[in-house]
């Protein structure tokens, strides 16, 4: 598949060059880092990027503490892997706590950089309320340990001045793509019992890796809320565990990003500025299928599983969630084209696609929870998601995984009532207004030729939306032989997005061997103790000389 | 709809023409009926050697036996046992939650109760056919049956008064043994005989529909936890006893108050009340898949969950639908 065979390109909405534009405009970083509070005294932006000359997967601009010189950011950059040198993801303005990203160090066994430590402690002076920081490296240590022997590896605390250092286990790309993998199989039972879907969905450990991911950004975010302390994060090549924490994280820390428009930002911050590779973790191209895993698919479920903890919490609805995860793979929009900001400005995505953003914010009224308020106590201030004991707290989501099975799902929609409720709150409101006018106006003239004409609203059907459901409600399922037969496996006409682009059986080619093994297995990161079962081969390493990515593009 | 306990046909193959004649009379014309066994077959058949039984084709030639396994009170028991050990675990451990939520069975038998009523109804909905229920006394899984099969069937049972009704008709009058079935709960030290969480799997399948169909009931998640709560202890005398005779023999109704009669004050009755209800007129038929069904935090995580978040939501539905 060539990047012009995908549908962004040929996609087209009927709207003109300024409103394409205009689209691509409604979520700015700049305005958003502004809006964080920096730049300021402690913070700068930094055009050292300016060509990506210094790291190809980072953005042209690059937030980091003001005593970083253009010296110490690029020999840093040249001690991390992948050139991802520590760069600020999130600022809190209260305490001047923030959170920072990076790749891993080549510290190997003890390798050591002036520029490096010195780029740390930038980070740490940044923040005068705390006298150290915390290093979160998201990867089970013994992985972690494991990268040491190919050169690469963790920071040794002996070496950087006032660090406390924490290894917060998320499993690699490869053991959550198995998981998935093994979820969507019991998905995908024919009538199964109880027995099996529980036990299924405990053996594929998905829930355990949502709440992994989950715990992390709870401790950075209480690092940063309740102690004031910064925290830099780093996984392997941190743009896939990395963006997941960090953006989880600066979830719970700001409400602003449990907005709509906050969201978007939060997206384009975290994952898209920051060069996650979309193409390469989601099949937009025939790429290695080793490379392919639901990255942002586990964060976009962090976001259910909390809209679940706190439901007047957030502006959005699930549907919001879903439809976004859908867009990740439909490739309508050009938002997660390519796998970093060089390659799509080289590609001129904003001029030939149109941004999702756009999309979903003119059909916002879709998309909202009835129950958010901005001035709920709920809304206010950092979410403190309950830590122990909370394993119950992890649902399966079925309206993601059995999505177009409406009839697994509650057959009516609070929150389709809800808002009807609401938009004929507003209408009654705006009637009462005009009525109230009209009165005003009748007093004053005397005159009664004006009659006053009122809609009789048919307020059964208005708000039955129950009663549109009838026909779901009253078929019933196949009680008497066990069969699993709700008539739809295919999208009903109601949801208005396409059908089944999420990931099945076979996007996800399962031939590879167990990776699960000791070692942090991230793309190109050459496997030194592959221990699986198979003795199936090892990844392409990272130092393998053939630049397989841009042959796809220029193809 | 009918509901008996099991025919004693015993080893000898006993029949009884007084018994054929009673069912055979519910029969619409020309249609036949349907008798919904809520055991194995197998167990139905062990039976017979000790009395009972179940109806024969030969004898009922009119009806066809379906056998829709509902586990014995016992094993429920063992179930809330469990059940309630794995919620009270408290450890962060989410692997071992999911196979000890497994291993309890409990959601496993709310698939099962769940089906066999579905099953009873569609044979009333869509067969238009008589139906006949009952497993060995006629005292438990029989009336799980039976209440959730009007539950799906009948609106009025999803209003609170008929709600009321039903619970009075299909387990107090019915027979249930309340003083038997609720007396410890999951906490006791001995192993009780005869107790058995009979009732709060039924009040958990009504949740569980409840779910699936929020705007369709008149009542809220709340009046089922206080049923709950009061088949167990309650300072009225409405579930004390086994049965009807021992209510009268007992003078409960000179004794004791009602429990109804506190509930209805409108004032208590607000705080039962499901702020979505819509009267419908549908037949509602719940999914039971796995996906579908969930565990009854309200009961079952009452004590480890916060609620604060998810009260302040109903709350705010409260407020919406109250301003509009």
């Amino acid at each position: 598949v060539k990047y012009e065979e995908l549908y962004c390109f040929s996609f087209n909405p009927k709207l003109d060059k300024e409103e394409r534009e205009q689209g691509w405009k409604l979520v700015d970083l700049n305005e958003e880092y502004n809006r964080m509070g920096v730049p300021n005294n402690y913070w700068q932006i930094s055009d050292v990027n300016r060509d990506y000359g210094v790291c190809d997967s980072y953005p042209t601009e690059v937030y980091v503490p003001k005593s970083a010189t253009a010296h110490i950011i690029v020999g840093s950059s040249k001690f991390r892997s992948r050139r991802r040198f520590p760069a600020l993801s999130y600022y809190c303005k209260d305490n001047n706590a923030s959170i920072c990203r990076s790749s891993q160090p080549l510290s190997g066994f003890s390798a050591r950089c002036l520029e490096d430590e010195q780029m740390l402690q930038a980070i740490r002076k940044a923040n005068p309320g705390s006298d150290f920081l915390y290093v979160v490296d998201t990867r089970p240590k013994l992985n972690a340990m494991a990268n040491r022997a190919a050169g690469k590896g963790y920071e040794n605390e002996d070496n950087y001045s006032n660090i406390k250092f924490q290894f917060i286990g998320i499993e690699n790309i490869h053991v959550m793509r198995n998981s998935l993998q093994k979820m969507l199989e019991v998905c995908e039972l024919k009538s199964p019992s109880m027995s099996d879907f529980l036990w299924g969905l405990e053996n594929s450990g998905w829930l355990k890796h949502i709440k992994a991911i989950m715990d992390a950004g709870i401790f950075i975010a209480k690092a940063v809320a309740e102690e004031g302390v910064s925290v830099l994060v780093h996984c392997s090549d941190g743009w896939d565990r990395t963006a997941q924490v960090c953006s989880v994280a600066s979830l719970l820390l700001d409400p602003y990003y449990r907005t709509m428009k906050g969201f978007m930002v939060l997206i384009e911050k975290d994952w898209v500025s920051f060069g996650h590779k979309f193409n390469h973790r989601y099949g937009n191209l025939d790429g290695d299928p080793k490379e392919i895993s639901p990255v942002i698919d586990q964060f976009v479920e962090c976001v259910w599983q909390l809209i679940e903890q706190f439901p007047c919490a957030f502006e959005f609805n699930e549907r919001f969630l879903i439809h976004i995860q859908h867009h990740v793979y439909s490739c309508q929009f050009g938002n997660f084209l390519c796998n970093s900001q060089k390659e799509r400005r080289e590609l001129k995505i904003q001029e030939r696609t149109y941004s999702l953003w756009a999309h979903l914010w003119k059909n916002r009224a879709d998309y909202l929870n009835p129950l958010y308020r901005s001035d709920h106590s709920q809304t206010q201030g950092t979410l403190r998601p309950q830590m122990a004991p909370c394993n119950f707290l992890y649902k399966f989501w079925s309206g993601m995984y059995n999505r177009f099975e409406k009839g697994l799902h509650p057959r009516q929609s609070v929150t389709d009532y809800l808002m009807a409720v609401k938009e004929e709150t507003q209408q009654l409101e705006e009637e009462l207004e005009v009525l109230g006018e009209r009165l005003a106006n009748l007093q004053k003239s005397k005159v009664n030729d004006n009659k006053v004409k009122s809609k009789q609203q048919d307020r059964s059907k208005q708000l039955g939306l129950s009663m549109s459901n009838n026909s779901l409600a009253n078929t019933p399922q196949e009680y008497s032989n066990d069969l699993k037969s709700f008539p739809s496996r295919t999208p009903s006409q109601g949801d208005e997005e396409d059908s089944a682009l999420i990931l099945t059986q076979d996007n996800l080619k399962s031939s590879d061997p167990d990776l699960s093994a000791n070692s942090d297995q991230e793309s190109g990161v050459e496997d030194l103790s592959c221990r699986s079962p198979s003795g199936g081969g090892c990844l392409p390493s990272e130092d393998s000389g053939k630049d397989s990515d841009e042959a796809v593009f220029l193809a | 709809m009918m509901r008996s306990s099991q025919p004693l046909t015993g080893t000898n193959g006993r029949r009884c023409k007084e018994d054929e004649k009673l069912i055979n009379a519910t029969l619409r014309p020309g249609k036949r009926g349907y008798i919904i066994d809520t055991r194995s077959l197998n167990v139905a058949q062990q039976a017979r050697a000790k009395g009972g039984g179940f109806e024969q084709e030969a004898h009922y030639p009119q009806w066809r036996r379906i056998h829709k396994c509902i586990e014995r009170f016992n094993i429920l028991q063992e179930s809330l046992i469990k059940l309630v050990e794995a919620c009270n675990d408290q450890s962060h451990n989410m692997d071992r939650w999911l196979s000890k939520l497994e291993a309890s069975n409990w959601l496993t038998h709310v698939k099962e109760i769940l089906t066999a009523a579905c099953l009873a109804a569609q044979c009333i909905d869509r067969e238009g056919a008589s139906v006949l229920v009952h497993g060995t006394e006629g005292t438990d899984s029989t009336l799980q049956v039976t209440s959730l099969a009007q539950i799906i069937l009948d609106p009025r049972c999803r209003t609170i008064r008929g709600f009321e009704s039903l619970v009075v008709r299909e387990w107090l009058q019915a027979g249930h043994p309340f003083q038997q079935r609720c007396a410890q709960s999951a906490y006791s030290n001995s192993k009780q005989k005869w107790e058995a969480p009979v009732f709060l799997l039924f009040l958990d399948c009504v949740w569980q529909i409840l779910r699936q169909f929020p705007c369709s009931f008149e009542f809220n998640e709340q009046f089922l936890i206080m049923l709950f709560e009061h088949a167990y202890a309650s300072q009225f005398g409405t579930f004390l006893g086994n049965n009807e005779n021992e209510r009268s023999k007992l003078k409960l109704v000179q004794k004791t108050m009602s429990l109804w009669s506190w509930v209805n004050r409108s004032e208590e009755l607000s705080k039962f009340q499901n702020p979505l209800f819509e009267a419908n007129s549908l037949v509602i038929w719940p999914s039971v898949a796995p996906q579908s069904l969930q565990l009854w935090e309200g009961v079952f995580l009452r004590w480890n969950r916060p609620s604060k978040f998810l009260d302040e939501a109903h709350e705010e539905m409260i407020n919406i639908i109250k301003y509009n």
